[in-house]
């Protein structure tokens, strides 16, 4: 019996050789840790970038030494032109957007913890799983190769839009081969993703185990189920318009460029496309985007703060009401990115509706998280801080979400710094916050070891302050018309604005300096960290009820896991400890939401 | 809130669950694929792939939805728009495709003939399944001529953007419809060993059948477009 049941639980053997279990490994928790180290790799890079970025906003003439190994062209002197500024914040957004908010709290973590969270062994679909991550790898490679071929990235901006991103080589340095590879690293990039979506869908709907109903899935299942969802439609919609783009530059057709374009005096061989056109298939992508980096978040914190208050959240039904609510309204108000696009009046008021409505779920979660703090006694560790610390970033963040949703104020706000402020705390620095959450929350899980607390705590309290002080001056800079993506201020009314760029720049380099203590940190506990009890945060979803930590490669040891409870069962009267695992068969007085 | 009991599962009816099921899956729901290795001897049904097709032709569809969006604002945005009749080999090529979902549809039913115990049913499954890959294989190629007459007419790639997107659109589908051929050259395959399970064969079909929908429609945009 044992046997026959091994037979077909395991549908592919433990690997003995280093490249089928290190490399190409069919393995959904070997594949999780590849997109961390994706995801760590990429954010590391996006973040030299935007110290380069923010040195030569603070001091354009500024020397950077070194500078001109990288581009010969884009840095003669090692000092920066201004189309290389253009380019590096071109990668340092796509960089972040795509191979840091999406892959680590979704692909990452996503990968290693769901299919243990719902008690299965493995995703359905190892194979795809697998070129899920290596395909997304190739995309991240052709992006970064963009560095070194012709004159360098594209400079259009991680939005793209044309025709600037359409015309070829004509617009400036990077439009041609630069455009073509970040378009080819894109389209890439939405095969890796759908192969993954697909993984998680079918993992959440058919993969669980005896007794795990949906609504005993954890908050975190719950996010990286809704987040798929929107990864598949959204990607799917990304992919055609990336390859529209391609043809517009390599079979001259004409999509996105209008007729009778004359650029460096030179007219364009195209005809009447549309501009506009662009916009619109990028930001049907774009917005669900938004929610794509950020949902896993809202999932990752709820599941950490439940652990560390000792209780369940006040409706554990409503948060995932809401994460729903928040992806089906993300594609229906994608359009107030386009609110000065010359679109009519009529249809800004049709966008700016939802945009509003929108902001009702992600209040409700922000009210269920904090009335479910409040009178808790949290457990204060560094997951729990970095919870804490996504829930203020989302308020902060959010909070400025309202003036951009109104058309009126928006068109006096569009494209400033108020707006990079704006999706900086409410989707960067909150998923990043995130990450660093379920980081620390499942390090003794993956690794086996205990992270130091107290470097954790330091981290969290440098970070925490240093992202307000980088991106709260940027909501003032904005309202005072500094207009983004200008690569030097010479206006007067600019110039005076110079001290607080400077400002931002120390709190930039300061605070990635910072993140040198959590990457010691990372490694260090790797291999001297304090060993982690199998439960250290005396959780109870079924990522603690591995036999070992790391978990085996069948996650349970052989063991079937049967789930008789909901996800979080804790402060049980009568119990002896205060909380009951998922698969415990006790028979409790357990906590659920009102029917 | 409310509290409620939450009572421990019959730890006879887990046994009798491993037993039958050997696998986890889908909150104990339905019994998955069983663990006796006859695979083929019973009416198994696999929700993981079979949900996963859902799922993948929900992203084939969302891809689809988002080039006929493009077409019609690209087609009202423009005053360049040229019409051209559609080359005459698609109405046959239509025609091709639509009879090779019957014969897939044939070839299915004799496989479920051959699962009831008769033998000769895994014959007839054989061949109506060569068929429909040879009919798959003729309707590629037909769009294949079709891209020549176009060509014949000077219209290219990127003449206009009528016929931009007439290639995009046919060229999107035919790779979608490759990716079928791939998956049914698998299913010929496993059939002629004895090793084919009829949820693979189910799968196969429902993307097949899939892909002839999609024709059906993007025929009649390019028909009503061009």
């Amino acid at each position: 019996m044992h046997d026959t049941s091994a037979h077909a639980v395991h549908q592919h053997a433990a690997p003995t050789s280093f490249i089928r279990k290190y490399v190409f490994s069919l393995d959904h928790k070997v594949i999780g840790k590849q997109y961390y180290g994706l995801a760590l790799l990429a954010v590391l890079t996006g973040m030299v970038l935007s110290w380069l970025m923010r040195l030569h906003l603070g001091w354009t003439d500024l020397k950077i030494p070194g500078l001109h190994l990288l581009s010969a062209s884009g840095a003669p002197g090692d000092v920066m032109t201004p189309e290389y500024y253009l380019q590096l914040m071109t990668m340092h957004g796509t960089i972040m957007v795509f191979f840091v908010l999406t892959t680590a709290p979704f692909a990452a973590f996503g990968n290693y913890f769901l299919p243990i969270q719902v008690g299965a062994e493995d995703m359905p679909f190892p194979r795809f799983n697998m070129m899920s991550f290596w395909v997304t790898f190739t995309a991240f490679l052709v992006l970064i190769s963009s560095f070194f071929f012709g004159d360098g990235p594209t400079l259009a901006g991680w939005t793209q839009y044309a025709p600037l991103s359409a015309v070829g080589a004509v617009a400036g340095p990077g439009q041609g081969t630069g455009e073509v590879l970040w378009a080819s690293s894109i389209a890439i990039f939405c095969v890796g993703q759908l192969l993954g979506s697909l993984n998680f869908i079918t993992t959440t709907l058919d993969m669980r185990t005896k007794g795990m109903s949906l609504w005993r899935l954890p908050l975190t299942a719950w996010g990286w189920f809704i987040t798929s969802v929107m990864g598949l439609t959204a990607f799917a919609v990304l992919m055609p318009a990336c390859i529209l783009l391609i043809l517009d530059h390599v079979a001259g057709t004409s999509f996105f460029v209008a007729s009778n374009l004359v650029l460096n005096d030179q007219l364009q061989p195209h005809s009447g496309g549309s501009t506009l056109l662009w916009q619109h298939l990028f930001w049907f992508f774009g917005h669900p985007e938004v929610y794509i980096a950020i949902v896993p978040g809202m999932g990752v914190v709820s599941h950490i703060l439940v652990a560390n208050m000792r209780r369940p959240m006040l409706s554990h039904r409503v948060i995932v009401y809401s994460m729903g609510a928040l992806a089906v309204l993300s594609y229906m108000v994608y359009g107030h990115h386009m609110f000065v696009s010359g679109m009519n009046p009529f249809s800004s008021l049709v966008f700016s509706f939802p945009t509003l409505v929108i902001t009702i779920p992600s209040t409700i979660l922000v009210l269920i998280w904090i009335g479910s703090l409040y009178g808790s006694k949290l457990r204060i560790n560094t997951a729990s801080l970095f919870a804490l610390g996504f829930i203020s970033m989302f308020i902060s963040g959010g909070v400025s979400g309202f003036f951009l949703a109104q058309p009126s104020i928006d068109i006096m706000l569009h494209a400033t710094y108020f707006v990079v402020g704006h999706f900086h705390l409410v989707m960067a620095v909150a998923a990043i916050f995130g990450i660093f959450a379920g980081t620390y929350f499942w390090y003794p899980k993956v690794t086996g070891r205990m992270m130091n607390e107290t470097l954790g705590k330091i981290h969290f309290w440098l970070t925490f302050v240093g992202a307000y002080c980088i991106f709260m001056p940027f909501h003032y800079l904005g309202i005072a018309g500094n207009v983004r993506r200008y690569q030097a201020f010479v206006d007067d009314y600019l110039v005076r604005l110079i001290p607080l760029h400077r400002f931002i720049t120390v709190a930039a380099l300061c605070t990635g300096a910072v993140q040198l203590i959590f990457l010691y940190n990372l490694f260090y506990s790797r291999f001297r960290g304090e060993e982690a009890p199998l439960n250290p945060w005396q959780a109870t979803s079924l990522e603690w009820s591995t036999p070992s930590s790391p978990p085996p490669f069948d996650n349970f040891g052989g063991r079937h896991v049967v789930v008789y409870h909901d996800p979080y069962q804790y402060g049980i009267e009568g119990s002896t400890d205060d909380y009951v695992m998922q698969d415990s068969p006790a028979q409790i007085q357990s906590v659920r939401d009102e029917k | 809130m409310a509290t409620t009991v939450d009572k421990p599962v019959d730890l006879e009816q887990r046994d009798d669950y491993l037993r039958r099921t050997a696998h986890s899956g889908n909150g104990g729901g339905r019994d998955l694929v069983p663990a006796d290795g006859s695979l083929r001897a019973v009416q198994d049904h696999s929700p993981a792939a079979s949900t996963g097709i859902w799922v993948g032709l929900t992203a084939i569809s969302m891809t689809f939805a988002a080039l006929t969006s493009a077409l019609v604002v690209r087609k009202g945005a423009s005053t360049d728009w040229q019409h051209f009749t559609l080359p005459s080999v698609l109405y046959l090529d239509t025609c091709i495709l639509l009879g090779s979902s019957v014969t897939l549809e044939l070839s299915r039913r004799y496989f479920a003939r051959s699962l009831a115990g008769l033998r000769a049913g895994l014959a007839d499954s054989a061949r109506w399944l060569y068929l429909t890959l040879l009919m798959g294989v003729v309707f590629v190629s037909g769009q294949y001529v079709a891209w020549l007459q176009l060509r014949h007419q000077g219209l290219y790639l990127s003449t206009n953007p009528s016929s931009s997107f007439f290639y995009v659109l046919t060229a999107a589908h035919a790779l979608h419809v490759l990716g079928g051929l791939g998956g049914l050259v698998l299913v010929t395959y496993r059939l002629s060993r004895s090793r084919l399970r009829r949820s693979t064969l189910d799968i196969a079909s429902r993307y097949w059948h899939f892909m002839d929908v999609l024709w059906i429609y993007l025929f009649l945009l390019l028909w009503f477009k061009m």
